[in-house]
């Protein structure tokens, strides 16, 4: 009889563990989706961003100045996409 | 459009002047953000937004510095530059934080919330300045002339 409890009690904590091994994979899936895709967006942004602005100084190379100065903000901003993704990551990872 | 990739930008850097300014100002923000989350979230807060701004910072003076760089070699390597260094300035700044996550001032909010308002307050900030000066270009100082044409 009293192996039969250890044997019900062994079953029971593993059952608590891999909730909670699944409950932590879980969480740490999120975290990573919510990191991987909030750089993705920024990372197409930026890529189109810098492309015209290359396409513009090529043409008018007078303006590369202000260009150059609107691209680098412009980079910055989008950025700003990915830095809450990644916030966002470390909030649900770590906090 | 081969040659114009490869064409070189000669001349003063508009970024670092741009990150620059940016840090001027938060050198001027940066003590009221730092007391009013000590304020909430005591000396873990305090230091949190601390090491929030230097890197925000630090972000902003090394995309500056490397789209300076390479624009003075190549356009197309700028251009590689600007996306490939999006990537690894993420890197460094998620290494940055995953350096200190077990330290024991680390307090995540202030931390999380300082890196967002920080960046977008400053470009907010820089940009009314900028859109400024590119509305009313004849507000900006005159360039300072090479020293080889002073002494001519």
């Amino acid at each position: 009889m009293s192996t039969l409890a250890t044997v019900a009690t062994f079953a029971q904590n593993t059952v608590e563990l891999e909730a909670a091994d699944f409950k932590n994979s879980q969480a740490a899936t999120g975290a990573g989706l919510a990191y991987g895709l909030a750089a993705i967006g920024p990372g197409i942004g930026i890529g189109y961003l810098v492309g015209q602005s290359v396409q513009a100084m090529a043409r008018q190379p007078e303006a590369a100045g202000m260009v150059r100065t609107t691209m680098f903000l412009g980079i910055a901003f989008t950025e700003a996409l990915a830095l809450i993704g990644f916030v966002v990551f470390i909030l649900l990872k770590f906090a | 459009m081969g040659e114009a990739v490869l064409t070189r930008l000669d001349g003063p850097a508009p970024e670092t002047a741009v990150a620059r300014d940016m840090v001027k100002r938060a050198v001027l923000v940066a003590p009221v953000m730092i007391a009013v989350c000590g304020l909430i979230w005591g000396v873990g807060g305090a230091l949190s937004t601390a090491y929030a701004i230097v890197l925000v910072l630090a972000n902003f003076l090394l995309a500056a510095g490397l789209l300076a760089w390479t624009a003075r070699i190549s356009l197309g390597l700028m251009m590689g530059t600007a996306l490939f260094g999006y990537l690894v300035r993420l890197g460094l700044i998620f290494l940055a934080v995953w350096l200190v996550k077990d330290t024991w001032w680390v307090t995540w909010v202030p931390l999380g919330l300082t890196i967002i308002v920080t960046h977008l307050g400053l470009l907010f900030w820089e940009m009314r300045y900028v859109s400024a000066s590119l509305a009313f270009p004849g507000l900006k100082p005159a360039p300072v002339p090479p020293a080889s044409a002073k002494e001519s």
